[in-house]
C-alpha cells in the first residue's frame, strides 16, 4: 500500500519538477534574452511598431466594444443596487472606480490575452514548424532580437493604452445608461465622480497593474510560442497554453497588486 | 592556411539524448565542388547539416569550415561565418509575412548598411539568376512549391556565400522544376565559385549532378566516390539504395511474429 | 501587406486616442488638474474626534475646495488627532478661523470646513488653528436622542 502511494508521490514530484520548474526556469531565462536582444526593437523600431499595429491596433475594436457594454452594465446594475440607498447620484463614482482600479486592467489583459496573447503564440510557433526561425539562425540573425522581442515590447506598450481605452469606453458607457437613459443628474454623475477618483490612488495604480499584466501576457505568449513543439498539435497546445495561462496569471496578480496597493484605504 | 578543403568533418559523434545519431564520421568536401550526401530518412544527413552551419555541436570530434573549427568559435565569429554559408531548407521557409523581393532583400538589410536602391537592385539581379523577378512582388503564400523552393535559393544566394548547403531540395517537386533546381545548383555554384553540399535521397538527380558523393546509413559513412563509382558499386545497402530495390539489406517486411500464427491466433 | 506608411499611421492613431484616453481619465474622471500641491502652505489643527476624515479629504471654505488634508497623527501626550490642512497658497485666512470637520450629504464623506475669524493677522505654514469642531458621531448622536427622549417621557409624568 505505501509502496503505491510513494509511486504516486514520486510521479507526482517528477511531474511538478519536470514539466513546471523546468519549464518556469527556461522561461526565466528566455525572458532575459529577450530583454537583452531588446536593442534593436528601439534602435529600429519600426519593426516594434509593426507589431504594435498587429497586437494593439487590431485589439481596439473587442477592447472599445466590450468596454462599452462592460460599462454599460456597470451603469444598470449599480443603479439598481444605489437607488435603494438613496446613493444613485454617487453612480459615476461606482462605474468609475469599478473600471479604473480593476475592471479596466483586469477585462482589458483577459481579452488581449485571447486575441493577441494567442496570436504571437501561434505565429512564432508557426514560424518555428516551417523551420523560418532555424533559417533566420543560418542567415545569422538572431531571431530573438529580431522576431521576439518587438512582439515582447509591442504588447507591453500596448496594454496600458488598451486598458485606458477599456476603462474610458466604460465610463462613456455609464454615462450613456446612467445620465441619458436613466436620469441620473448629470452634474452629480461627474463632480462626485471627480471628487472620489484620485489620479495617483487609482488612474495611476490602474495603469501599473495594465502595465504588469501587459509583461506577464507577452511573456507567457512569446515563450509559449517558442518553445512550441514544430507540430500542428504543439502549436495549437501552445496556443490553449498562452491564453489560460495568462489568464490565471492576470487574476493572481491582480490579486496581489490590489493587496499591495489598495490596502491603505 | 588555405587547404583545398572547405569542410572538414573528422572523428564526428554526435547523440540526440540517448540515441546515437553520427559514429566517427569523416568528410571532406573541396574547394569548388558539389558534393552530395545521400542515404535514407534518419541515416543522419540533416544532423551532419546542423553541424557544419553551427547550430549542433558534436560530443566529439571537429567539424572545419574555411579552417575555422565551428564548434569553438564564439558568437560573434559564428555569425560572420554564417554569413558566407547560404542553407535551402527543405520547403524554403520563406518568411511568410514579406514578399519575395523582400525575404530575398532580407539579409542585405540586416548584415548591410547599402542605400535601398542599391538592395533593390541586387535582389532583382538574384531573382532573375533563379528566373522568378517577374514574381518579385508575390507573397509566399500565393507561390507554387517549385517557386518558392527557387525564392528561398535566391534568398540564400543574397550575400554571394561561398558554402552552399541544400537540405533535401528534390523532395515533392515537379519533373521540371525538378530539372531547374539540378540546374540552379550546378550553375549557381560554378558562377558564384562556391562550394555546395546537396543533401537528399533523390538518387537519378543527383548522380547527374553532383562531383562526389557520400552514402551514410546508420550513422556512418558506407560508400564514398564519384557517381560513376556510385553506380558501378558491389555493395549491396548500396545497390538496393541507387536502383530502388523493395528487398535487400533493408528488408521489405517490418519485423513480424509468424505470419501462420498470428492468422490462426483470434 | 500594408506599407509602412499605412502601419505608422495606424500606430499613430492607436497611441493618440491611448494617450487620449489615459488623458480623460486623469483629468475629467479623477482630479489631477484641480489642485497641487506645489504652491501651498501647511496649518494644523487638533480634533477630538475627527470620525470618518481622510487624507486627501477636501478644505472647504464657503463651500469652495481651497485645500485638501495632507497628514492625520495622533498626539500622545493630548490624546488628541492632530490634522495638516494643505492650504492652496492664493487664499489667506485670519489666525483666528475655526475648521470644523463636516459631511457631504447625510452619509456622505467627511471633509473640512474652514471658517474664516476676524483677526487681521493671517495664517502662515505651521501655525496651529485654536477653534476646531470634531466630527459628529452617529452613536453619540442617537444615544443622545434617546436619552432626550427618556428625559422628556419622565418630564411629562
Amino acid at each position: 500500500m505505501t509502496g503505491r502511494i510513494a509511486e504516486l508521490l514520486r510521479a507526482l514530484g517528477a511531474r511538478i519538477v519536470n514539466n513546471w520548474i523546468w519549464r518556469l526556469g527556461f522561461a526565466c531565462r528566455f525572458l532575459w534574452f529577450t530583454l537583452k536582444e531588446s536593442g534593436a526593437s528601439f534602435r529600429r523600431f519600426h519593426l516594434t511598431i509593426r507589431e504594435i499595429y498587429f497586437t494593439g491596433v487590431l485589439s481596439l475594436i473587442i477592447i472599445l466594444v466590450s468596454g462599452l457594454f462592460v460599462g454599460m452594465v456597470l451603469g444598470l446594475q449599480g443603479y439598481d443596487t444605489l437607488v435603494r440607498y438613496g446613493s444613485s447620484e454617487a453612480l459615476g463614482v461606482l462605474v468609475s472606480l469599478s473600471l479604473v482600479r480593476e475592471l479596466g486592467p483586469v477585462v482589458a489583459g483577459l481579452l488581449f490575452a485571447s486575441r493577441a496573447g494567442s496570436a504571437i503564440t501561434a505565429e512564432i510557433g508557426l514560424m518555428k514548424a516551417t523551420e523560418q526561425l532555424s533559417a533566420m539562425e543560418m542567415m545569422a540573425v538572431d531571431p530573438i532580437a529580431r522576431v521576439v522581442a518587438p512582439r515582447f515590447w509591442a504588447g507591453v506598450i500596448s496594454m496600458p493604452l488598451l486598458a485606458a481605452l477599456f476603462s474610458a469606453m466604460g465610463v462613456f458607457g455609464g454615462y450613456l445608461v446612467g445620465v441619458r437613459l436613466i436620469g441620473v443628474d448629470e452634474g452629480s454623475f461627474w463632480s462626485q465622480m471627480q471628487a472620489a477618483v484620485d489620479f495617483r490612488e487609482d488612474v495611476l495604480n490602474g495603469v501599473i497593474k495594465s502595465l504588469v499584466f501587459g509583461v506577464a501576457v507577452t511573456w507567457i505568449a512569446v515563450y509559449e510560442g517558442y518553445d512550441a513543439p514544430p507540430t500542428a498539435e504543439g502549436v495549437s497546445g501552445a496556443t490553449t497554453r498562452t491564453v489560460v495561462t495568462s489568464s490565471l496569471a492576470i487574476l493572481a496578480l491582480d490579486f496581489v497588486l490590489t493587496a499591495l496597493m489598495f490596502r491603505g484605504h | 592556411m588555405a587547404t583545398s578543403n572547405l569542410v572538414e568533418v573528422q572523428d564526428v559523434t554526435f547523440s540526440y539524448d540517448e540515441r546515437q545519431v553520427l559514429k566517427d564520421i569523416n568528410l571532406v568536401v573541396p574547394r569548388g565542388k558539389v558534393v552530395a550526401i545521400m542515404g535514407l530518412s534518419g541515416c543522419g544527413k540533416t544532423t551532419l547539416l546542423r553541424l557544419i552551419g553551427g547550430a549542433l555541436f558534436p560530443n566529439r570530434g571537429e567539424v572545419r569550415v574555411a579552417g575555422h573549427v565551428v564548434n569553438k568559435l564564439r558568437d560573434a565569429e559564428l555569425f560572420a561565418l554564417r554569413r558566407r554559408m547560404g542553407m535551402l531548407f527543405q520547403f524554403g521557409a520563406l518568411f511568410t509575412d514579406m514578399s519575395s523581393f523582400e525575404n530575398v532583400a532580407f539579409q542585405m538589410r540586416e548584415h548591410t548598411n547599402l542605400p535601398e536602391s542599391i538592395i533593390r537592385d541586387l535582389a532583382l539581379m538574384k531573382l532573375q539568376a533563379v528566373g522568378l523577378r517577374g514574381a518579385a512582388d508575390l507573397m509566399p503564400s500565393e507561390l507554387s512549391g517549385g517557386m518558392a523552393r527557387r525564392v528561398a535559393l535566391a534568398r540564400s544566394i543574397a550575400l554571394d556565400p561561398m558554402l552552399m548547403m541544400y537540405d533535401e531540395p528534390f523532395t515533392g517537386l515537379d519533373p521540371i522544376s525538378l530539372g531547374v533546381i539540378g540546374q540552379l545548383i550546378r550553375r549557381l555554384n560554378d558562377s558564384l565559385g562556391a562550394t555546395s553540399i546537396v543533401v537528399t535521397h533523390d538518387v537519378a538527380e543527383a548522380l547527374e549532378l553532383v562531383d562526389y558523393v557520400y552514402y551514410m546509413s546508420a550513422g556512418k559513412v558506407e560508400f564514398q566516390g564519384t557517381p560513376d563509382q556510385v553506380r558501378a558499386a558491389e555493395l549491396s545497402s548500396l545497390r538496393q539504395f541507387v536502383y530502388g530495390e523493395p528487398d535487400g539489406p533493408v528488408p521489405f517486411h517490418y519485423p513480424a511474429p509468424d505470419y501462420r500464427q498470428d492468422l490462426l491466433a483470434q | 501587406m500594408m506599407t509602412r506608411k499605412e502601419l505608422d499611421l495606424w500606430v499613430g492613431i492607436f497611441a493618440v486616442i491611448g494617450i487620449g484616453a489615459l488623458l480623460f481619465l486623469s483629468l475629467k474622471v479623477a482630479n489631477l488638474a484641480s489642485f497641487s500641491a506645489a504652491d501651498s502652505y501647511q496649518v494644523f489643527a487638533k480634533f477630538d474626534n475627527i470620525g470618518g476624515l481622510k487624507v486627501r479629504a477636501p478644505v472647504k471654505s464657503a463651500g469652495v475646495v481651497v485645500g485638501r488634508v495632507g497628514e492625520i497623527r495622533f498626539d500622545n501626550e493630548s490624546f488628541e488627532a492632530v490634522v495638516a490642512l494643505n492650504i492652496d497658497g492664493r487664499y489667506q485666512f485670519p489666525k483666528d478661523s475655526s475648521a470644523k470637520i463636516l459631511t457631504s450629504g447625510l452619509l456622505g464623506e467627511q471633509y473640512i470646513g474652514l471658517t474664516a475669524g476676524g483677526d487681521s493677522v493671517s495664517l502662515k505654514g505651521g501655525d496651529t488653528l485654536k477653534l476646531t469642531q470634531s466630527a459628529v458621531v452617529l452613536e453619540n448622536l442617537i444615544g443622545q436622542f434617546l436619552y432626550n427622549k427618556a428625559a422628556e417621557g419622565t418630564e411629562k409624568k
